[in-house]
């Protein structure tokens, strides 16, 4: 089963960076929440797969039953999930703006802040 | 679960972070009530200064502590654990966004105030502060994220075109940067089974240290993206220089130097054994961002884009210290640290008065303002000595401890000589030539040139105009009380070597630290 992961994170990775090289921002973000995800699927295999106990403290006992999945890095990922969408959601809303305002959702066109062929360096002293 | 409660003094451990959450949520819940946002966000963060006082006097005089949440045991409950330097850190943070705070008055638009700005920076600084005193990884990347988003709504504030596009950079490569962070987090936790940070510092030595030192690679990679360092420092003179001044010196004062305090966690602390096999790797970027920083500065005519090539170099420095990691190198970057925190603050701020006071952001468009406003010129000088650490300033001592270091790992006494250290101590000296010379031609062409260049007479500049009195009082205020802090620093060092000494000690050897968090006795 670890291995079937294992090849799935490898597909989501390249797919990400794949997408990640792109000049247009709406890819990148794509390319972003695939690596997101992928990153989220090493989480849960480096938490053991298991076959699925739910780890619920049975009434009456103190420890969950032998064999339960590792509740932690379903924890660590529903945090993970929740902060990648807010950035998602951020970012997009940045991207919008920047396609609103400057016509932009090419990074080639984004040059506001680093002009191309801007001022020579200063030539005195 | 923990039988003994945690007595009621201890709880101060997470006030550095408590308040500013606190204080941000009412905020917010108050957006519409316009009564005095900015004396109420003044006195959280004046609170937060005294408890981090409190912190850095306790973890002086006993070594470190750690508070753990939900009274689970250590290694299972998210653990604050908090050193001497992770208490001196988030003490001259606060500080510095208190006199941001002072400056922000009179530099930020009524609009961008009136937007959150408050809100915004207390979470910054609540992101911050629990950076520098989480004991647990995984909490360390929540603090990141805080950190983060707060400084997107920061830079985008005001919303103008330029802004747009550097938070776009800024905002996608640090995402990047901490899913990468996340990564490594993922494969630790599968390596060891633990992520608080005590727990692995115990048991990371028994791992294989082939995987191990792949995920010290991987956080290499991430906090070196976070720090600016040299082959993934592209999005700092991109973006730092968009915002407001204000905005400008907090993110440049605070942001980067939490990548290297991360660095210095994970890979002094937690796995030397990595870092000892990664050492040629941060040698050589240490050495390349030590030159490549300053040089931009040199070739780059937009002022605050030349103070953010600046922050580049001294990243360089702050690395050289992790690359030879024996006392006096840990402790040079630790010292370092404080010194960027409070220097490069101070340079934004006064970069953003000579901008005020100019009416130009381009250093072709400057000059004469050394006539017309003597106090900026003197203070943007002492800063520029401080940075390219020229004796009696402050910068001056981190780079002694790292250079001191350096020649130590050179061997040239024992006549072994190590090539690495011996190319970091010349990589540091000749990275004070070069800020000193990057520095101090932009101190002759704001100030010594009587006009912009190419103009040919005499005449004073135009394009001066001479800053009003709330510039004066908050703007030149401010910026002064920083460099006041940059010269007594420097004049009075000891407490500042005592805070490196005390941080090498608890980073070289974890026992302390292991032991603060309760799961003594086992370590390696």
């Amino acid at each position: 089963m670890e291995y079937a992961v294992a090849v799935l994170i490898g597909i989501l990775f390249v797919g990400g960076i794949y997408l990640l090289l792109a000049r247009s921002l709406v890819r990148m973000l794509l390319g972003l929440t695939l690596m997101g995800n992928a990153i989220n699927l090493v989480i849960l295999v480096a938490g053991r797969l298991v076959q699925a106990v739910p780890p619920i403290v049975p009434e009456g006992m103190s420890t969950p039953p032998l064999g339960s999945a590792n509740p932690l890095p379903q924890a660590l990922i529903l945090t993970a999930i929740v902060i990648g969408f807010s950035m998602f959601a951020f970012l997009l809303v940045l991207s919008f703006r920047a396609y609103a305002t400057l016509d932009a959702d090419d990074t080639d066109k984004l040059r506001l802040a680093e002009p191309k062929g801007g001022p020579n360096p200063p030539l005195s002293y | 679960m923990l039988e003994t409660v945690t007595a009621a003094a201890d709880w101060i451990i997470v006030f550095p972070v408590l308040l500013p959450l606190i204080g941000a949520a009412l905020l917010v819940m108050l957006w519409g009530v316009r009564v005095f946002p900015w004396l109420f966000a003044a006195l959280v963060v004046a609170a937060i200064i005294a408890a981090d006082v409190e912190l850095l006097r306790r973890a002086l005089a006993t070594g470190p502590m750690s508070m753990t949440m939900g009274n689970w045991l250590p290694p299972f409950g998210i653990s604050f654990t908090v050193d001497a330097m992770g208490a001196g850190f988030a003490l001259v943070a606060a500080s510095v966004t208190f006199v941001v705070l002072i400056y922000a008055q009179m530099d930020l638009p009524e609009t961008a105030r009136r937007d959150g700005f408050y809100p915004l920076l207390l979470l910054l600084l609540a992101g911050v502060s629990g950076a520098f005193l989480t004991g647990d990884l995984f909490n360390l990347y929540v603090w990141f994220e805080v950190m983060l988003i707060s400084s997107f709504g920061l830079m985008v504030l005001g919303g103008r075109s330029l802004q747009l596009d550097g938070t776009i950079k800024y905002g996608f490569l640090n995402f990047i940067a901490t899913a990468l962070f996340l990564l490594a987090v993922g494969l630790l936790y599968g390596l060891l089974g633990t992520l608080n940070m005590a727990d692995i510092a115990r048991v990371a030595g028994r791992a294989d240290p082939a995987p191990m030192a792949a995920v010290a690679a991987l956080f290499l990679l991430a906090f070196g993206m976070k720090a600016a360092a040299f082959p993934v420092n592209g999005w700092l003179p991109a973006s730092y220089h968009t915002p407001p001044p204000a905005i400008s010196a907090l993110l440049g004062g605070l942001l980067t130097k939490v990548g290297i305090y991360a660095l210095l966690r994970t890979l002094v602390l937690l796995l030397p054994a990595s870092r000892e096999i990664l050492e040629p790797v941060i040698a050589v970027v240490a050495v390349a961002t030590l030159l490549l920083g300053p040089l931009g500065a040199i070739a780059e005519t937009n002022l605050r884009r030349a103070v953010g090539f600046l922050v580049v170099g001294g990243i360089g420095a702050a690395l050289a210290g992790i690359a030879l990691a024996d006392g006096s190198g840990i402790a040079g970057t630790a010292t370092y640290i404080v010194h960027a925190l409070l220097t490069i603050t101070a340079l934004y701020l006064v970069a953003g008065l000579i901008e005020k006071a100019t009416g130009a952001t381009d250093t072709h468009d400057m000059g004469g303002l050394y006539a017309a406003n003597a106090p900026i010129s003197i203070l943007f000088f002492v800063l520029v000595l401080a940075v390219s650490g020229v004796p009696p300033f402050l910068g001056f001592w981190p780079k002694l401890l790292l250079l001191e270091s350096g020649l130590d790992g050179a061997g040239i006494v024992e006549r072994s000589i190590e090539p690495w250290s011996l190319a970091i101590a010349a990589a540091l000296l000749l990275n004070a030539l070069l800020t000193l010379i990057a520095g101090t031609r932009l101190w002759a062409h704001v100030f010594w040139r009587s006009g912009p260049e190419g103009a040919q007479s005499e005449a004073a500049n135009p394009g001066l105009r001479r800053l009003t009195r709330r510039e004066t009082w908050f703007g030149l205020g401010a910026a002064s009380l920083l460099t006041l802090a940059v010269v007594l620093v420097g004049l009075f060092p000891e407490p500042l070597l005592n805070l490196g000494r005390a941080a090498a000690a608890d980073l070289l050897s974890p026992g302390a630290y292991i032991a603060a968090t309760g799961l003594a006795g086992e370590a390696p």
